[in-house]
């Protein structure tokens, strides 16, 4: 029962880290229309962002996200003026097509410059205080996963409330809802395209750190992540930032409860079963609107 | 003010306009009638930079609004109620209402701006925050053409505003068209309910499979026997 306790627990702090994953990959699809197959790998970025400024510079590394999420703003933003700018430009089909393969191809050549930057080996952050624990009865909370939860929760908060009242946040949901009619109010959609693949960008960044110094990142964790992140999705369904993150922590749980009941392997299955059960049940997810 | 010269706009192979020319001067109400599929929607998605035309010229003010992108044509004065109202429905009619006042020039007045839009609509204001899903259809359409209001427009163009509206709604609405082009805005009316279009307008066009087929004092159409038994009904074309 203690062990059903902490695993849950372990998979409450994981869910919140998919939840984060989960919310930057949903505010580009909801407003581009686009699937970023590439946002795994810029999680991954963010956690080698993290470990390189710890390791040769020495800087904390819930410190390091004051640096990692203006830094992956940057780059998002570089990734749309050079790359997804112009999938935006064509119509449904060829958009689907041509950001499959552009994404596509962006996850093989980040995952390629990491191998090269940092080897296939496994890297984690491991801080002088890594090792604390947080006891309640039973139960052992480790406190960086338990930071990194609330970190992830705060930075949901934060998207969520610059999306309800700033003037731009605005302009982006305006415009993943119907951009014809944004057009039409003024806003230029193509500002508002270039705000929220950043956006989605730092959130990777930031979720990518946390990733390094709860667990450990390699360049290959980019394809399971932009997976996990699908699935909080789909679950969740578009348009709701904290319901992204309470979808997030169920998975999480989800995962936990499963490798408890059929053995560790089957861990990651609960997730595919979970998204298929979704699509079929409930295609818009928990939170989203259902199709008129 | 507003120069449509020999507008061509197709839609793939299909046809939608075919050398439409039309004007609108300062502080008219223009009327456009026809039936449905007659290209009047592609005309105002022309003029509104959603839809490219193949050939021909839109001046407004002297300037070629096809050489301006989409969002800007909302700074040059010139705002939509496109037809189906298309508000952002998750969001308030406050938030509605604001993002209206998006483009600069309308942003520096939107405090005014909304003031004079609660004035027309009064109902809105009780329900500015409410979610904009679940007003009804005839709220809606206020706040869409509220949200049109707040872009200070010196031309206003409406596609369709009573569609689907309950008719003492479709007066109010009418009305506060009335009020909005006395103040010195001017309006191109796309109206599928003719009697009240032509007793508002100044003057209108008549549009039929993408080409313009009549045109004149919004009182005269009204008299006009083929006018009558197109649009007007069996039973006015003997009146």
């Amino acid at each position: 029962m203690t062990l059903l306790a902490q695993q849950i627990v372990l998979g409450l702090l994981l869910g919140g880290l998919y939840g984060l994953a989960a919310a930057g990959l949903s505010l580009v699809f909801g407003v581009l229309k686009v699937l970023n197959v590439a946002h795994g790998e810029l999680i991954m970025l963010g956690g080698y962002g993290a470990y390189w400024l710890f390791a040769l510079l020495g800087v904390d590394p819930f410190a390091a996200l004051l640096l990692v999420i203006p830094g992956a703003l940057l780059l998002g933003a570089g990734l749309y003026t050079g790359l997804f700018g112009f999938v935006v430009r064509a119509h449904e089909e060829t958009r689907i097509k041509n950001s499959l393969l552009v994404g596509f191809g962006l996850a093989l050549a980040l995952h390629a410059l990491a191998v090269r930057l940092w080897t296939a080996d496994d890297r984690s952050i491991s801080t002088g205080y890594g090792g604390a624990v947080l006891t309640v009865g039973p139960i052992a909370i480790p406190l960086i996963r338990l930071a990194s939860l609330l970190v992830a929760l705060a930075l949901i908060a934060g998207l969520h409330l610059l999306l309800a009242r700033w003037r731009w946040g605005k302009a982006i949901r305006a415009t993943a809802e119907d951009w014809q009619a944004a057009l039409l109010t003024g806003i230029d959609i193509r500002r508002a395209y270039l705000l929220a693949f950043a956006l989605g960008t730092a959130l990777a960044g930031a979720a990518g750190t946390l990733v390094s110094v709860g667990y450990s990142i390699s360049p290959s964790i980019g394809l399971e992540w932009t997976l996990k992140a699908l699935i909080v999705v789909v679950l969740a369904g578009l348009g709701s930032m904290l319901g992204t993150f309470v979808a997030g922590l169920f998975v999480g749980v989800a995962e936990a409860l499963s490798a408890a009941a059929f053995g560790g392997p089957y861990r990651e299955v609960v997730g595919l079963v979970i998204f298929l059960v979704v699509l079929v049940l409930r295609p818009q997810g928990l939170f989203g609107r259902a199709p008129r | 003010m507003l120069e449509v010269r020999g507008l061509e706009a197709a839609y793939g192979d299909v046809p939608a306009l075919s050398g439409v020319t039309l004007q609108v001067g300062a502080g008219e109400i223009v009327a456009l009638l026809g039936p449905n599929g007659a290209g009047k929607s592609t005309l105002l998605g022309c003029v509104s930079g959603l839809v490219r035309p193949r050939a021909g010229t839109i001046f407004w003010e002297g300037e070629n609004l096809l050489a301006i992108a989409p969002h800007l044509i909302v700074e040059r004065g010139l705002a939509v109620v496109p037809e189906g109202r298309r508000l952002f429905g998750s969001m308030t009619v406050e938030d509605n209402l604001e993002l209206g006042a998006f483009s600069p020039r309308a942003r520096a007045a939107r405090r005014e701006s909304l003031e004079r839009v609660f004035a027309l609509f009064p109902d809105l204001r009780a329900r500015r925050r409410q979610v904009v899903r679940a007003l009804s259809g005839g709220q809606q359409q206020m706040v869409a053409v509220g949200r049109a209001l707040m872009a200070s427009p010196r031309l206003l163009m409406l596609d369709e505003p009573s569609l689907g509206i309950a008719p003492q709604l479709v007066r109010a609405i009418l009305d506060a068209l009335v009020e909005i082009n006395r103040a010195g805005v001017a309006i191109l009316l796309v109206e599928q309910n003719v009697r009240a279009a032509l007793t508002l307008a100044h003057r209108a066009y008549i549009l039929e499979g993408g080409r313009v087929v009549g045109e004149g004092a919004g009182a005269e159409l009204l008299g006009d026997p083929h006018v009558r038994r197109a649009y007007l009904g069996p039973l006015a074309a003997g009146r």
